[in-house]
């Protein structure tokens, strides 16, 4: 058989494309199942981290049930607006323009304090990265935050992932009297008294600074809700919800 | 025919294995596998799992090459061979992100590098296309191995020396080095210094074998 045949060539690069795909499709049909209980469960794991809560993967559906009491979707003018929290796709949202983002909510109780769990996405320095961040009532303080990432490279983007980067957001404030503020990560390390900075990652500054950006991306498209929830704290009468600039200063300034 | 009675381990099958580790190895002689050597090496972890499914990836490519090289066409044997590696990669990467999902997020990145890396190709090209299954096995799992150590003590030396740490372990710490002044070296996690590195090697590697060193 004369291998080198045009009619050969085409039948054996028809059969040979035929034959991959469908192998291909196959395993990837069959397997997706399995991969998105992976995925959800990762989800679930990573929303109870950033306020403490450390589950294997096979424990984290009855641990998320148990310790998150509440979800919500908002839009950026901070009112609700239904869908699923769990579900939304800040991929998919982040295509939108700005006032028809659905923004997601999870609520969890811990030591009777309420705690606010906000989804993060941006971008890296190869792909998108994502996470979470919890914050107290005073819709400041960030009580823990986590983050995870495609496609970063290990030892230097890829660290944003790890312990080391996350721990240091937990008590520092997103707010600076009036102004949001959110937090930077500083490239050579941020002041040891600066309450809105953290230190980078040597080696990986663009996908540092791609977790400042969207930190302040995520953090302002809440404004609304932010506002919203300071002023329940400062008891105003019900009419006047959206808090101004000397409010939240006060309401800064005691807590 | 003579091939048919040759021992599993003949002196040339053996020969296949021990190469690349040295002699023929395919970072330091041939110079292939460079840009996953500077990309995955600045810490020891995913520098082994590179290795391992490099070793993994190669060998079974080799294998199925092997036994297809009398029906490839020889106009389009490179775009068979990409599409035979690709096929596997994807393959093992879905089987990993459903059933050992921390794995497959640790080698994720590694995927499209897996599929770039030159050793790979250069091994279907060089010799998958001219010998049996057995001895193409065999040189996937020598260059496999051969590029799996390079990767493997790079890592090495830019986790201790860039971090201070192995395997995330901070051993530099726990030796009281820093107490003494030692300071981490910044420039070991940058990219250039795996090159560099992987210069050393060459270098003392043509130091003890004259044989390698060109005219």
């Amino acid at each position: 058989m004369d291998v080198n045949k045009n009619s050969y060539t085409f039948g054996f690069a028809a059969i040979m494309v035929v034959l991959v795909a469908t192998l291909l499709s196959a395993a990837a049909i069959s397997l997706k199942p399995f991969q998105d209980k992976n995925i959800e469960s990762e989800k679930k794991q990573n929303i109870l981290s950033t306020v403490g809560i450390e589950v294997s993967r096979e424990d984290a559906a009855a641990a998320y049930e148990k310790n998150i009491v509440n979800t919500y979707v908002l839009n950026n003018k901070g009112e609700e607006v239904e869908g699923d929290a769990f579900t939304v796709d800040l991929g998919v949202e982040l295509k939108k323009s700005a006032d028809q983002q659905l923004l997601p909510v999870f609520e969890s109780q811990q030591d009777g304090e309420k705690i606010y769990i906000l989804p993060m996405r941006g971008k890296g320095l190869w792909g998108p990265i994502w996470g979470f961040v919890a914050l107290k009532e005073d819709m400041s303080t960030i009580s823990g935050a986590v983050f995870d990432h495609k496609s970063e490279t290990p030892g230097l983007g890829a660290e944003i992932s790890l312990g080391w980067f996350q721990e240091p957001f937990i008590g520092k404030t997103i707010f600076e009297g009036t102004e949001l503020v959110s937090i930077n990560v500083v490239k050579g390390g941020a002041k040891e008294d600066d309450m809105h900075a953290v230190d980078g990652i040597s080696g990986g500054t663009i996908t540092s600074d791609g977790v400042t950006d969207m930190l302040a991306e995520r953090f302002g498209q809440y404004l609304a809700f932010f506002n919203k929830k300071m002023s329940e704290m400062i008891e105003l009468p019900t009419d006047s919800l959206v808090v101004d600039s000397t409010m939240a200063f006060n309401l800064n300034t005691i807590q | 025919m003579s091939d048919k009675k040759e021992a599993l381990f003949s002196k040339k099958n053996r020969k296949l294995l021990i190469d690349p580790l040295n002699d023929n190895n395919p970072v330091t002689t041939q110079v292939l596998g460079i840009c996953s050597a500077l990309a995955i090496t600045v810490q020891l972890k995913p520098a082994i799992v590179m290795a391992i499914s490099v070793l993994v990836v190669l060998s079974v490519a080799n294998v199925l090459v092997s036994f297809m090289r009398n029906l490839i066409p020889s106009r389009i044997r490179i775009i068979v061979q990409l599409v035979v590696i690709a096929a596997l990669v994807i393959l093992v990467d879905q089987v990993l992100k459903a059933f050992v999902y921390d794995v497959s997020k640790e080698l994720s990145v590694f995927v499209g590098l897996i599929i770039t890396n030159c050793i790979i190709m250069g091994r279907l090209e060089a010799f998958a296309l001219g010998n049996r299954p057995w001895k193409s096995f065999l040189d996937g799992l020598g260059n496999a191995f051969g590029y799996g150590w390079i990767l493997i003590v790079v890592a090495f030396f830019r986790e201790l020396l860039g971090a201070g740490t192995l395997f995330g372990y901070p051993v530099l710490e726990k030796m009281g080095l820093y107490e003494m002044g030692y300071e981490n070296n910044g420039m070991m996690i940058l990219p250039p210094m795996a090159l560099i590195t992987v210069g050393i090697i060459i270098w003392i590697q043509r130091m003890k074998n004259r044989d390698l060193i060109e005219s």
